[in-house]
């Protein structure tokens, strides 16, 4: 039985018609036509389906909708505000910190949302803040020397 | 004439050049997350002369493209690489000869730069002679190859083509892939090897927006909303029993497994029988004993067995294919896989279909590290899309069947024996291993190899994996072969031919075991003679790139300067597949409550270096994956089922456990490009067992190394 629900992806006011116990990463892909997020595992295990949900990074495949109604939800589509890329993003492809990139959404989510509490973190906290995110290609040290940089060139003025 | 290109000779088939100067450029190698469209695209545009904006590298197609077989073995720089460096040149030619014919002028004044082609005044271009050149015909064996002048893409560093749609988030993947009137697919696999379907209560989906479709023990659903269906799945999991068998070895046990047979001998080296001494002076074709040595007195021997266990592909995303028949009575698919043309005839001999009514377009999936599901996931597709014609149907497998389903890198067994002077010089050496096959690609053995064509009412038959030949690197003995200067060396490959768990090709093949059991053991042996382990390979190397290496890597990590109580360095090396990359691996370990390995320090030479940086990130790539399989991983079962199914059952490496990793370039521009994905997996593994030795004087000779597995060890020492 579907329902109609109301919530705030990227910016924008959005009414979808879902399952309640429809998965927000499944919305997102199918409905709202986002397929930037990922489906990795679809247990809350892997990341890569991070989205940021009222200020926190959470799997879009383990909220259901019901839970999802009246959020506010970004996903890696719309980090930026212009449409542009967002530090992290153009930190990640300076650092070319990527083999597959099936993985970087999530982690793009993760370390955006660091920055925002710790706008030039540490390699520790960089790690800290991705290791909930999985990476088979093992682009894991270049990851973390590019969040850095984005960091740092923020604290540069 | 480069084989790919003597086997696809139509230059339009590799290459097509557009009026407004946009050069597509067609392979048949894949993009598999390691970067090669890239290095490609680099040397396509030095060879046409034009830049690598202007390059497109098209999607692989059955149809459309050249046929290259397999993306793998780290093949592609070197095969792909020369056809396509052939192909560009002769275009360039041709595009070359055409202006000077409308200028009246000998070819060799026309010069070619940056999409332009010029003769002192006059100028025209790629694009503006597009319509005139005709590039339906076969490449010239006999041209002389000319380089496209000075290099300006290939040696640098050129970011990747993909990776801006990747971190942006834009849709790039086989997942992402929406096709007018698309469907969704969901297979229900059975719960264990064995199993068959024996009843299916249908009438539980009853209500359920989908398709029931069955044939044997396959089963699964296809609809239009993909909640819905993968609801409806869950739905027929519970609806459906199954009879199930014990048929799986005891994962305690693979060392017996392995060794107990029946097994396919795969001889390597063998020294005459008669044990015409280490001296060789009698030395017969074939075998290993160098003329001249002196023969040196026997001091002592040491033996050692070493294991690994069965391992997972383990990509980020779960296997996917999409499918549809055509009106026209032919078939279109859309894959993930290493080699679409190689699945486009398995899925004709499966379903009894001609190949030619078959076309398989590639398009990217996550990382792949050899043979997983991505041709077993396209071919679910193709059967939920039969029952809806016309329709194309997008299957997705779970994380659990991913883990579960996908070959797996099959579990390995060594035993080595080495006879040493007084001063601790190898005598002999003699060298097993056991494992099943490392290759059931499809189209193996004769039969589709495709997993659910296992499971039809009319079943294919599923025979254990085989191993590749030599001349493709084989599979069980890839790099068996110690590449020191020992007088004599038998060395002896054992392929099981039973194969309870499905296995076939996972990233280096048996060169991990291998290089991880020589390496370990050479560093026992050198201990065991009170000698560097570093010093004593290069007493027992001649290479000079080997020594290069090895020694490369030791200077960039400090080698021989003091470790913390607790720590420990460790030194691994190898030629991957004998004629490959040289790398060497020097590991830094920390082992207190757990096992940890802050730092990797890595020389490597691939012959001449196509893209610095995507070199890096291959070596990287691959020494954190060897990593996490030396220290993490290992597939579990009892005797039914496969248990690891999830990513807390099958743990890989993590951020905060993944080591810094600094990776230096040994030059050799002069020698063939080779690939470099798979160089650092043995030695990794190897550098890892021997700093951790140094660390805890305890040697692991059993993959993973786990603190549980250190207390065993101690456990079992008397
Ligand atoms: S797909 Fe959501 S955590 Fe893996
Ligand atoms: S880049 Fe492939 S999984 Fe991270």
């Amino acid at each position: 039985m579907t329902r109609a629900f109301e919530l705030t992806v990227n910016g924008e006011p959005v009414r979808v018609e879902a399952d309640p116990d429809a998965t927000l990463l499944h919305v997102l892909r199918n409905v709202l036509d986002l397929k930037g997020t990922r489906f990795g595992c679809g247990l809350g295990l892997c990341g890569a389906c991070f989205v940021r949900m009222d200020g926190n990074v959470v799997p879009s495949c383990d909220v259901p909708m019901w839970s999802a109604a009246g959020r506010t939800v970004v996903t890696v589509e719309g980090l930026s505000a212009g449409g542009g890329l967002h530090r992290v993003q153009r930190a990640l492809l300076d650092e070319q910190a990527a083999q597959c990139g099936f993985c970087i959404s999530g982690i793009i989510m993760s370390a955006a949302t660091l920055l925002d509490a710790d706008p030039a973190p540490g390699e520790r906290a960089v790690i800290e803040a991705l290791d909930r995110n999985l990476c088979r290609c093992g682009v894991q040290r270049r990851v973390v020397r590019a969040i850095v940089n984005a960091g740092a060139a923020e604290e540069t003025p | 004439m480069p084989k790919d290109l003597a086997a696809n000779p139509i230059l339009s088939r590799w290459v097509t050049v557009h009026p407004d100067g946009g050069v597509d450029v067609r392979v048949g190698k894949v993009e598999l997350g390691q970067g090669i469209l890239t290095a490609l695209a680099q040397i396509a545009a030095d060879e046409l002369g034009v830049e690598l904006e202007r390059v497109r590298m098209r999607p692989a197609n059955t149809a459309s493209g050249p046929d290259e077989g397999l993306t793998s073995g780290s093949m592609s720089i070197m095969h792909s690489g020369g056809a396509v460096r052939v192909a560009c040149a002769q275009v360039r030619a041709r595009f070359t000869a055409e202006a000077a014919r409308r200028w009246d002028v000998g070819a060799a004044r026309v010069t070619v730069r940056r999409g332009l082609l010029e003769c002192g005044e006059r100028v025209t271009s790629y694009g503006a002679l597009a319509g005139a050149v005709d590039l339906d015909v076969p490449a010239d064996p006999l041209a002389p190859f000319t380089h496209g002048g000075k290099a300006v893409a290939v040696g640098t560093s050129a970011p990747r083509l993909d990776l801006p749609d990747k971190i942006a988030g834009r849709p790039r993947f086989i997942h992402d892939l929406r096709l007018p009137g698309q469907w969704f697919g969901r297979v229900v696999r059975p719960p264990s090897p064995g199993a068959a379907l024996r009843h299916v209560d249908e009438g539980r989906l009853a209500g359920m927006d989908v398709l029931l479709v069955r044939d044997g023990s396959f089963v699964g659903v296809t609809g239009a909303d993909e909640a819905e269906v993968s609801r409806a799945a869950e739905v027929l999991r519970a609806a459906a029993s199954w009879d199930e068998h014990d048929t799986l070895p005891d994962e305690d046990g693979l060392r017996d497994f392995l060794r107990s047979g029946p097994h396919e001998t795969l001889p390597v080296l063998t020294p005459p029988l008669d044990g015409s001494g280490p001296d060789g002076s009698e030395a017969p074709d074939g075998s290993e004993v160098p003329a001249g040595g002196a023969a040196r007195p026997v001091a002592r021997g040491l033996r050692a067995s070493y294991g690994r266990p069965f391992l997972a592909h383990a990509s980020m995303a779960p296997s996917c294919g999409v499918a549809r028949w055509n009106d026209d009575g032919t078939l279109s698919v859309w894959s993930h896989s290493q080699g679409i043309n190689g699945l486009r005839n398995a899925i004709g001999l499966a379903l009894g279909l001609d190949a030619d009514r078959i076309e398989v377009e590639h398009a990217e999936g996550a990382g792949c590290y050899g043979h997983n599901a991505a041709d077993d996931a396209a071919f679910d597709a193709v059967l939920l899309a039969r029952a809806v014609p016309g329709r194309p149907v997008h299957v997705q497998w779970s994380r659990r069947d991913e883990l579960a389903w996908s070959p797996f890198g099959s579990a390995m067994s060594v035993e080595v024996a080495a006879e040493v002077s007084e001063s601790g010089a190898v005598l002999t050496w003699d060298y097993d291993v056991w494992s099943q096959g490392h290759t059931s690609r499809p189209g193996f053995a004769g039969v589709p190899g495709l997993l659910a064509a296992g499971h039809l009412e009319r079943p294919w038959p599923q025979p254990p994996a085989v191993d590749p030949p030599p001349a493709a690197g084989s599979g069980t003995v890839r790099n068996a072969v110690p590449i020191y200067d020992f007088p004599r060396r038998r060395v002896t490959g054992h392929r099981l031919l039973r194969a309870p768990l499905r296995s076939s090709a996972l990233r280096a093949l048996g060169a991990f075991m291998n290089v991880f059991a020589i390496e370990s053991f050479m560093d026992e042996l050198a201990l065991s003679a009170g000698a560097d382990p570093l010093e004593y390979r290069l007493a027992h190397l001649g290479d000079a790139r080997g020594r290069r290496v090895l020694t490369a890597a030791a200077d960039a990590s400090g080698w021989g300067a003091p470790m913390p109580e607790g720590s420990g360095r460790g030194i691994g090396f190898a030629r991957y597949k004998d004629k490959g990359a040289y790398c060497a691996v020097v590991a830094e370990v920390e082992a207190e409550q757990e096992i940890r390995v802050p730092r990797l320090t890595i020389a490597v030479d691939v012959g001449l270096v196509v893209n610095p940086d995507g070199v890096r990130n291959q070596i990287e790539g691959g020494a954190t994956q060897a990593a996490s399989w030396t220290l993490k991983e290992r597939v579990r079962f009892d005797r039914r089922r496969v248990t690891s199914d999830d990513w807390e059952s099958y743990p890989i490496l993590r951020f905060s456990e993944t080591p810094e990793i600094s990776v230096i370039l040994v030059e050799a521009p002069g020698l063939p490009s080779v690939g470099a994905g798979e160089a650092a997996q043995g030695p990794t593994a190897a550098a890892i067992a021997n700093a951790l030795a140094a660390a805890l004087d305890i040697r692991l000779r059993d993959l993973p190394l786990t603190p549980d597995s250190i207390i065993a060890t101690i456990n079992a020492t008397p």
